[in-house]
């Protein structure tokens, strides 16, 4: 047989390729022990009572460092084409609109029931 | 070699065997293995129920005229005569990450076709589940028949919040379930050698990849819902 003749397949569909064989166990504990300690932070911005938007802003910047290292490390797709990184990664962000709108509407929501409220007693 | 991306067809049967070679035939625009594709394009349309699931939350958490919960009085445990606030919460997140490292050690012992290794670290992600679930179930018994928490209602605040509360944990324990079956079909599979006579260990990769999604998403939950 020929090289011409032999059916075609892609080089990513033999795994020996692929650049993920090659990451030491060390990074994996390494991003473990990342994840322990910012989960720890998230946990101490709870058990030391910081309130309000202070509050809200570490929870929030704390759970998307660990969602990255999830995603990035543990998930591989820090070594992924970025054809593929961006077909995944960026239909999520549409949910940010999602999150705007429906806080709009949340907000109103609560202002009509308050003054529902004020009328009614 | 000429036309790579049609020359396959050519050797395709004009029947439904045809139509599946040629929609899993791994020639496509993302250069990584249909499994892998596949099992992400899934991950994304959950993110899209979770990501429903959470802002639905916000969205009713912003209208309520009664304050919500105070979820670091609702979820605390009370151990030697002192009540913690989220201490089976901080368990079960660290039990959940735990479990994600060894999976992500397995992947990787998977690649080097390491058998024993392989199904071991997945088995140990497995029981991590299994430890979850166990708490999840702990922690909701708790709730609904001491705090009387219900759907429709509460004795710590808005109304809401046990509907949200059970939608989203509940949900989500039902992934971690889900996951320990396929995590343990996945492991007695890799001990049996199934993998080293196909000389393939990907499919470890693309459970590891539904196993990290769970932890992901309970990241979420941590922070949104139980610490926001």
């Amino acid at each position: 047989m020929s090289q011409e003749e032999k059916p075609f397949k892609h080089p990513s569909f033999y795994p020996g390729d692929a650049p993920e064989t090659e990451h030491p166990f060390s990074l994996y504990i390494s991003v473990w022990i990342l994840l322990f300690v910012l989960s720890g932070f998230s946990y101490g911005v709870d058990y030391a009572e910081v309130e309000g938007y202070l509050r809200w802003f570490l929870v929030t910047i704390f759970a998307f460092l660990k969602a990255g290292l999830v995603v990035g490390v543990f998930m591989h797709m820090a070594w992924e084409r970025m054809a593929f990184l961006y077909a995944i990664c960026l239909p999520p962000l549409f949910l940010l609109a999602l999150v705007g709108i429906l806080s709009v509407e949340g907000t109103w929501v609560f202002h009509v029931r308050s003054l529902f409220m004020t009328l009614t007693g | 070699m000429p036309n790579n991306h049609v020359s396959h067809a050519d050797h395709v049967p004009d029947n439904l065997k045809g139509l599946v070679a040629d929609w899993s035939s791994d020639v496509q625009a993302f250069k990584v293995r249909w499994s892998k594709a596949m099992m992400w394009i899934f991950l994304v349309s959950d993110t899209f129920i979770f990501g429903s699931f959470l802002s639905a939350y916000m969205a009713v958490r912003l209208t309520t005229i009664e304050p919500w919960p105070n979820t670091s009085e609702v979820f605390a445990l009370h151990v030697g005569g002192s009540d913690i606030p989220l201490l089976l919460i901080a368990i079960m997140t660290f039990i959940l990450i735990s479990s994600s490292g060894t999976m992500a050690m397995a992947v990787t012992s998977g690649y080097k076709k390491q058998r024993v290794k392989t199904g071991v670290l997945i088995l140990l992600t497995a029981l991590g589940g299994v430890g979850f679930v166990g708490m999840q179930i702990f922690e909701w018994s708790k709730l609904i028949l001491e705090e009387g928490i219900r759907p429709w209602g509460n004795e710590f605040g808005a109304d809401q919040f046990g509907g949200f509360f059970f939608m989203i944990t509940g949900f989500h324990g039902l992934h971690v379930s889900i996951g320990v079956v396929y995590l343990t079909t996945i492991a007695v599979r890799v001990l049996q050698g199934r993998y080293d006579r196909l000389d393939d260990y990907q499919i470890v990769e693309v459970a590891g990849l539904y196993w990290h999604f769970v932890d992901l998403v309970w990241i979420f939950i941590f922070a949104f819902f139980y610490l926001w």
